[in-house]
């Protein structure tokens, strides 16, 4: 049985609490990597959620995670709006298997 | 180059032979799994930015709605409000096999029996604009869980489409060409043999027949 974990600003995670996922409000992008490494070595939330805001200086970290089962690191976007780091995460890992953008 | 270690036996020669077949055989069915992988993948990607546009609008206006919510009511009352959320969720993971890639799917269970049933406090002290917000929200988990099941996915097929394709590429244009290459060498080197074998024979057999019949 896993659980699911939100990493964001206190104003983004606030919502989440109410819907029973674990939230681990975050200040600081240094919060935000502590409470990342955290989960991810705990290995008991197989999806966490990561404000695009803190993902952006995380991605190195993230990346790690890219070829395992387990967490799932997925970015949504804080409270300013979408910043598109997730959409260029996706044309990535596109470039990355077929070699060309589509 | 390897055709200075191998030894041009016969031996060798079938040892080649029988690894360049299944060299052959494996590239053509890795390239059949990168063509159906990259098939799949195509899908899985539409989806993902299907979703993913989904879930940015669903999160703005969500979060539009919290904003709204927390201007009409005191930080401490929501404070307060959201401290002790009644629901709790969990996570039961299975697997699909794509294509030998182990991909997860999640199918979340919530503790209250009321899946919908969200609100964590009364509604004497809190504004209705909060309920809205937490409903807009609950609708947006739904897809939000269905792009995490997909990204997902999607990154764990790339990485096997890349370790298929270098593979596949691999054999293609290293393994193989070297196999063949030594295949002929060998068979090359292994007439040559023959033939001086042929003609030393057929020295020895002048030299005998000249000393038998003192030929000349």
């Amino acid at each position: 049985m896993y659980k699911i974990a939100v990493i964001g600003g206190e104003d983004t995670v606030t919502g989440f609490k109410a819907l029973g996922l674990d939230t681990y409000p975050s200040a600081t992008v240094n919060e935000a990597a502590f409470a990342l490494r955290e989960l991810a070595a705990g290995g008991e939330h197989a999806i966490i959620y990561i404000e695009e805001d803190f993902a952006a200086e995380l991605s190195a970290e993230i990346a790690k995670y890219d070829d395992t089962v387990t967490p799932a690191i997925i970015l949504i976007p804080g409270r300013s709006g979408p910043l598109g780091i997730a959409q260029s995460a996706l044309q990535n890992s596109v470039i990355r298997a077929i070699g060309t953008d589509i | 180059m390897a055709t200075t270690t191998i030894s041009p036996t016969r031996m060798e020669l079938m040892r080649l032979k029988g690894r360049l077949k299944t060299a052959t055989r494996g590239h053509k069915l890795l390239k059949d799994k990168r063509d159906e992988l990259m098939r799949q993948f195509m899908d899985v990607v539409k989806r993902n930015r299907e979703l993913r546009t989904k879930v940015e609008e669903g999160l703005k206006d969500a979060n539009t709605a919290i904003s709204v919510a927390s201007s009409v009511m005191s930080p401490q009352m929501m404070e307060q409000a959201l401290l002790n959320p009644k629901q709790s969720v969990e996570l039961d993971m299975t697997f699909n096999n794509v294509m030998s890639v182990k991909v997860p799917v999640y199918q979340f269970h919530t503790k209250a029996d009321d899946p919908s049933d969200i609100c964590p406090y009364g509604f004497v002290q809190t504004s209705g604009e909060l309920d809205d917000a937490l409903s807009a929200l609950g609708d947006v988990f739904k897809d939000m869980l269905e792009l995490a099941q997909v990204e997902k996915t999607m990154q764990l097929m790339a990485d096997e489409i890349e370790k298929t394709r270098r593979r596949v590429n691999a054999l293609e244009h290293v393994m193989i060409p070297d196999l063949q290459k030594n295949i002929r060498y060998i068979s090359m080197k292994l007439e040559e043999n023959d033939l001086s074998t042929k003609i030393r024979l057929m020295k020895v057999k002048e030299m005998v027949l000249k000393d038998a019949h003192n030929f000349k």
